[in-house]
């Protein structure tokens, strides 16, 4: 590679090799091809630095799209802590996150252990628990959603067959966040099938090692499937993490825009839709967007740092 | 329902295997409980869109009375006049729609194919450090960009336009693609590059005859991805089309909550079946791809 990577600039049909460069003309034309590749993205990564940073600023100002940003300094950071609608919204996300991303998880660990046991029909059992994480955030399943816990819907009608009452399950400000978290462990497919592929590379030599020294079920699950899955779990913790602060849809189209009964499904990210394009607070909304930038950098950081106690990288 | 599921067997060669492990490694008890926990989790997860399915063939007064999955009546009238009952007809909302995911998808091949080969294939001063970048905007979440990005649209005057929507993925804006072509291109033997070159091939030529071609598989996982979340997207659209004309699938079945004192439910739900039916059947004709999609992005 480092010596004939020179020749990569040769044209075809140039026969004779070219009167000899001196090194750096090389480099610099050995350059140009890798830089014409990546021509398109450098433009979008201006679309992507440059916002970067003037959200940044426009955090510290006030700006409502018609005037020029006026410098505020930390005023919306100060608003942010005084305004109770944001500490809710922050609130509704934090145990939207934390209920749900550990659940969809731990139901695609289980049926994926499920699965990986050698079962006929493997594809159609995966195809089946895999198609609802591809509708989930589609408007057509959240409508739906609203329908199947509307107060005829089939659950509260499921719920009769036990004797259990009728629950308002979108109005009732106590239960509106529990529909949409049964909705996230509903798509806990994506996540299935990134276990199931990574439980697939254990070698089944070590539970038939642990079999012979008489271990348990569950001291085989503990000792060899869960130390082997940890970079996997660390994987999916972080994605779902990520993805699931920035909550939007399943919101906005649950209450119509709103925030729901009691403002109970009201996400950050629709709080920020709402101060940013309903209000056009945009210094707000963008103070907000950083801040949430801010949350979501110290949990995943915080992750990152608890990986070397429990994430397992020598196999 | 076990036996059911047995008999249409895929042509994988790890079906036979997993039969094989099935018998030598259980009882038949255990056996036969796993498979029934399987088809009730199934079941479960399967009835909300069943019910949809139904619903949207039984008549307003049916849907929430009867609760069978077999229509008593049946009322297919929902999809025609569901298909007219917005200010557009929804042949409108699925061209929108159709427009919007195929030039996505034909802009993240192109933009993402490009910059992938450059990371996989090519040495150039920086790679590492730009590699690193593009990593980073993986993680980086898209509402600290909105704002600015909104006001730079507004400002190129393309509020109401699908530009918006279409020029970044025309500019390699998806750093997952990208990883994931990085990744497959990674795993074709060096050596096709070094033969190309002896041919006289230079990296266009490399790239245009002898990678593109090998890379069908990452290309066709690329295409469904794409064609998934555009089709499903709700944001985007929601914040940069106002004016119903220019309407995707999404912002149109939304539309329906609006009227909602009309109880048009039947309606809402043929329209709901008509939207979810192109990811379905992308899903079913593309599964191999998605499956080893997230496999291998998920994995390494």
């Amino acid at each position: 590679m480092t010596t004939t990577s020179t020749e990569t600039a040769v044209m075809p049909g140039a026969v004779a090799p070219p009167a000899p460069q001196t090194k750096r003309r090389r480099g610099v034309r050995k350059d140009r091809a890798g830089y014409l590749f990546l021509l398109p993205w450098f433009i979008g990564m201006l679309f992507t630095i440059v916002p970067f940073f003037a959200s940044l600023y426009l955090a510290f100002t006030d700006y409502n799209l018609l005037n020029a940003p006026k410098w505020i300094g930390l005023e919306n950071f100060a608003d942010m802590f005084s305004d109770p609608v944001l500490l809710k919204s922050l609130k509704v996300t934090f145990v939207y996150t934390f209920v749900s991303v550990p659940l969809s998880l731990a139901a695609a660990l289980g049926v994926a252990m499920i699965l990986n046991r050698g079962i006929r029909g493997l594809p159609w059992y995966r195809a089946v628990f895999y198609l609802p994480s591809l509708l989930g955030a589609s408007v057509a399943v959240v409508l739906l959603w609203r329908y199947v816990f509307g107060f005829d819907g089939i659950v509260n009608a499921f719920l009769g067959w036990f004797g259990i009452d009728a629950i308002s399950w979108t109005s009732d400000p106590d239960y509106a966040l529990t529909t949409l978290i049964i909705l996230h462990i509903w798509t806990f497919g994506s996540p299935m099938v990134i276990f199931l592929a990574g439980l697939r590379q254990i070698p089944v030599m070590y539970y038939e090692a642990a079999a012979v020294d008489g271990a348990s079920k569950w001291r085989r699950f503990r000792s060899i499937t869960l130390p082997l899955l940890s970079p996997i779990i660390f994987f999916n913790l972080i994605q779902s993490l990520i993805a699931s602060f920035q909550t939007f849809t399943q919101g906005f189209v649950m209450n119509n825009g709103g925030g729901g009964p009691a403002n109970s499904t009201l996400f950050y990210n629709l709080y920020l839709y709402q101060q940013g394009f309903g209000q056009f607070n945009m210094g707000y909304a963008s103070a907000m967007a950083w801040t949430l930038l801010v949350i979501i950098a110290v949990f995943t950081a915080i992750t990152f740092f608890t990986a070397k106690y429990w994430v397992n990288y020598d196999s | 329902m076990s036996q059911t599921l047995q008999t249409p067997r895929a042509a994988k060669p790890n079906e036979d295997a997993d039969a094989l492990i099935e018998r030598f490694g259980s009882t038949r008890k255990s056996r036969f409980s796993r498979h029934v926990i399987l088809c009730v989790i199934g079941l479960v997860m399967m009835y909300p869109l069943l019910w949809l399915v139904s619903s949207s063939l039984k008549p307003n007064g049916l849907i929430f009375e009867d609760l069978s999955l077999w229509p008593a009546e049946w009322s297919p009238s929902n999809y025609t006049e569901g298909w007219n009952a917005l200010e557009y007809d929804f042949g409108i909302y699925f061209s929108n729609s159709i427009i919007i995911v195929v030039l996505s998808i034909v802009g993240n091949l192109f933009s993402c194919s490009l910059a992938a080969y450059g990371f996989a294939r090519l040495n150039f001063t920086g790679r590492k450090l730009f590699f690193a970048l593009m990593l980073g905007t993986m993680m980086l979440p898209g509402h600290v960009l909105l704002i600015p990005q909104y006001i730079l649209f507004a400002k190129l005057g393309w509020l109401n336009t699908y530009y918006p929507l279409l020029v970044p993925n025309f500019l390699a804006t998806n750093a997952f693609y990208i990883f994931l072509m990085v990744q497959f291109m990674r795993s074709l033997p060096q050596e096709l590059d070094d033969a190309a070159r002896i041919d006289g091939c230079g990296p266009f030529r490399t790239f245009w005859s002898i990678i593109l071609p090998l890379c069908r598989p990452a290309f066709a996982t690329t295409a469904i991805f794409t064609f998934i979340s555009v089709w499903n997207e709700f944001f985007g659209p929601l914040l940069y089309l106002t004016d119903p004309e220019l309407y995707t699938v999404p912002l149109a079945l939304r539309q329906f909550i609006d009227s909602e004192g009309q109880s048009q439910w039947g309606q809402m739900f043929a329209m709901s079946v008509l939207s979810l039916a192109p990811i379905i059947g992308f899903f079913i004709a593309g599964q191999k791809y998605l499956v080893k999609g997230i496999a291998t992005t998920g994995l390494k």
